[in-house]
């Protein structure tokens, strides 16, 4: 369930309780470095809406991590204008200008010196806020990104591992409630398993709090992931395409950027749609505290063969098939099979369809943000999913065909007027 | 007269001695940081500004103590003025050198860090510039006081305060009954000084660095 944030607004100052996102518009920014004959960035044109995640994807060195830093001017535009929220950016005093965008990068950058919750302060004390009021924020922050606020709150950033540390980076980022976020390869220096839960993370907070996103990564994959929309860039920041992740996967404009996705689109398209977007069935279950007696009455009563065991805090524990307990005697310690892998709502197709395809019953668990149990997947209902999905996806590309073709017609029509009046 | 009888009858003269060296090597300090700093918080960004403040501190350790004291008396006079600046001057180049290269050191990516989240200039340098450069300014700190406990022991020279005056008076009474024994305790007191001043950095390395960045 998206959790409302609300803060305790008796003590701190009146303020929203979540700031949701505002449009950016990047009108013909350029940037070009003294002393080189070509600009790093070249006029470059993007309207992105409030509330969207745009991911900049490219090859190293395109210059999307510029185009993202002169949107809260650490580098400074050498022209060209941007406006948040049809407000005009581009003179206002960057320091004030960066303390209402909530920015994130590689490899964290918390301060050492620091402990996790005066890191996540920093920026509520910088705007003013009262001492109860960042308090209070600091522990719903930790809350927010998944981590315990009494045990990480003292902590210092080196006591952390990788994906902790990015989870604090990302909190610090939104403390003040920005509007816009902007993230710069922030998953790039942790390993893949937690680099996917990270991007998982990211989905449900966005889910959310509806923030505009502008997130850079030369990852491909990341992208189709985590974006709304994805704007393909070639050198100088050029925007080879700029549209959903669907349409770039079933109709690149050109070489470059099919290059780019490169091969298994259809593969792909299983990122492209998640867990919580297809039925998750309900399956029976019982808690390890349940008497055994009961148990197994409920296996025997015929209706179910088999049953998840949930632990004491809900999570999915152990599968029980009925012939599991006749062998293992009765001693439920013996019985049934661990539950190896379980995904949350917010994963993709594509985790689980892994996950169904290494466990043996051929189903997996789907879990909530603290790991409870809510249901399951099973490959049938993956199978079929994808073939709608597949279907659909056809279907629009077909149509996008037909658009073009018409304004082609349109177009050839406009100009053989346009040449007959010149005759 | 044994050494221990020495020490027992001059003790008053003493310990009058051994607190004022410690008071002007510390009052020293406490300027030659503040100035080191300043001056390291000023030139760090540039290069050419880096280069010339380690160049021209680094220059003033070159001179002689002992010539530079006895220039300076003809120009501010005997006694405590020529120790300060002398006591100041060199206490300089460990801390600047080291304010310089742990300002530099700093990771990029945090100050980058630091700037994206809205940090002005003063606090990026206050909250997280100075705080993460300072235990290597620590270190010049401890360095430069180590080398003002000897130096200091010139002053005498000028008409100084300090142990050096037992030092001085010892060798120029070279033959004489307790010629030997004041050197001594001048030498062992500076000594002993020296020892007291290091724990005290320690135990402010403790209290001052942070925990999250404690080696």
């Amino acid at each position: 369930m998206p959790e409302t944030v609300t803060g305790s607004t008796e003590s701190a100052p009146p303020r929203p309780a979540s700031t949701s996102g505002a449009t950016i518009q990047l009108e013909n920014l350029s940037k070009s470095y003294p002393g080189s004959p070509t600009p790093a960035v070249e006029e470059v044109s993007m309207d992105i809406k409030a509330g969207e995640t745009v991911i900049l994807v490219g090859p190293s060195g395109c210059g999307k991590s510029t185009t993202l830093k002169m949107i809260n001017r650490l580098i400074e535009p050498t022209s060209g204008r941007i406006r948040i929220n049809d407000e005009d950016v581009t003179d206002m005093d960057p320091v004030k200008l960066r303390r209402k965008i909530g920015y994130a990068i590689q490899s964290s950058g918390l301060f050492p010196h620091m402990t996790v919750a005066e890191n996540i302060a920093l920026v509520p004390k910088m705007t003013g806020w009262s001492k109860s009021g960042v308090k209070d924020r600091v522990e719903e922050m930790l809350d927010l990104v998944g981590l315990d606020p009494r045990e990480f709150h003292g902590r210092y950033p080196r006591q952390l591992s990788g994906g902790q540390q990015q989870r604090v980076g990302v909190a610090r980022a939104l403390a003040a409630d920005p509007p816009v976020l902007l993230m710069d390869e922030p998953f790039g220096a942790v390993d893949p398993i937690t680099r996917d839960h990270l991007q998982d993370e990211l989905i449900r907070l966005q889910h959310e709090l509806h923030k505009t996103i502008v997130f850079v990564t030369h990852d491909f994959d990341e992208a189709i992931k985590l974006g709304d929309r994805i704007a393909v860039l070639r050198e100088r920041s050029h925007i080879a395409q700029f549209d959903t992740p669907e349409a770039i996967l079933t109709n690149p404009t050109d070489d470059f950027v099919s290059g780019f996705v490169g091969a298994g689109a259809a593969l792909k398209r299983l990122n492209l749609t998640r867990v919580r977007d297809v039925g998750i069935a309900d399956f029976p279950t019982v808690t390890v505290e349940d008497p055994l007696q009961s148990i197994f009455d409920k296996l025997r009563d015929g209706r179910h063969s088999e049953l998840l065991m949930l632990d004491r805090r809900n999570r999915p524990y152990k599968w029980l098939r009925r012939g599991d307990l006749m062998r293992a005697k009765g001693s439920l310690a013996r019985a049934g099979q661990l539950v190896h892998d379980t995904v949350t709502r917010d994963a993709t197709l594509h985790d689980a369809l892994e996950a169904v395809l290494t466990d043996s019953g051929g189903r997996v668990a789907v879990t909530g943000r603290r790991g409870e149990f809510i249901g399951v997947v099973d490959m049938h209902t993956l199978m079929n999913s994808v073939q709608e999905l597949l279907e659909a996806d056809r279907l629009a590309a077909m149509e996008h065909e037909h658009d073009l073709e018409e304004l082609r017609v349109h177009r050839t029509e406009q100009e053989q007027e346009g040449g007959g009046s010149g005759l | 007269m044994n050494f221990w009888e020495y020490v027992g009858t001059r003790h008053q003269q003493l310990l009058t001695d051994t607190y004022q060296h410690a008071s002007a090597v510390f009052q020293c300090m406490v300027i030659a940081t503040l100035l080191g700093v300043l001056i390291g918080v000023v030139s760090y960004r540039s290069n050419w500004g880096g280069s010339l403040a380690i160049t021209s501190t680094s220059a003033i350790l070159t001179i002689p103590s002992l010539a530079a004291i006895g220039l300076l008396i003809p120009l501010v006079g005997l006694g405590v003025p020529p120790t300060v600046i002398i006591l100041t001057l060199y206490g300089l180049l460990p801390i600047v050198r080291n304010c310089i290269v742990g300002l530099r050191g700093v990771d990029p990516s945090l100050v980058d860090a630091a700037k994206g989240i809205g940090m002005s200039r003063t606090r990026r340098l206050l909250k997280v510039e100075l705080p993460l450069a300072w235990p290597p300014i620590l270190t010049g700190i401890r360095v430069s006081t180590q080398m003002l406990m000897g130096i200091a022991a010139i002053a005498a020279y000028a008409s100084g305060p300090g142990l050096g005056n037992e030092i001085f008076g010892g060798l120029a009474s070279l033959g004489s009954a307790n010629a030997i024994n004041k050197v001594l305790a001048g030498t062992i007191g500076i000594v002993i000084l020296a020892l007291l001043f290091d724990a005290a950095y320690v135990l402010l390395g403790r209290l001052t660095i942070p925990r999250g960045i404690r080696a």
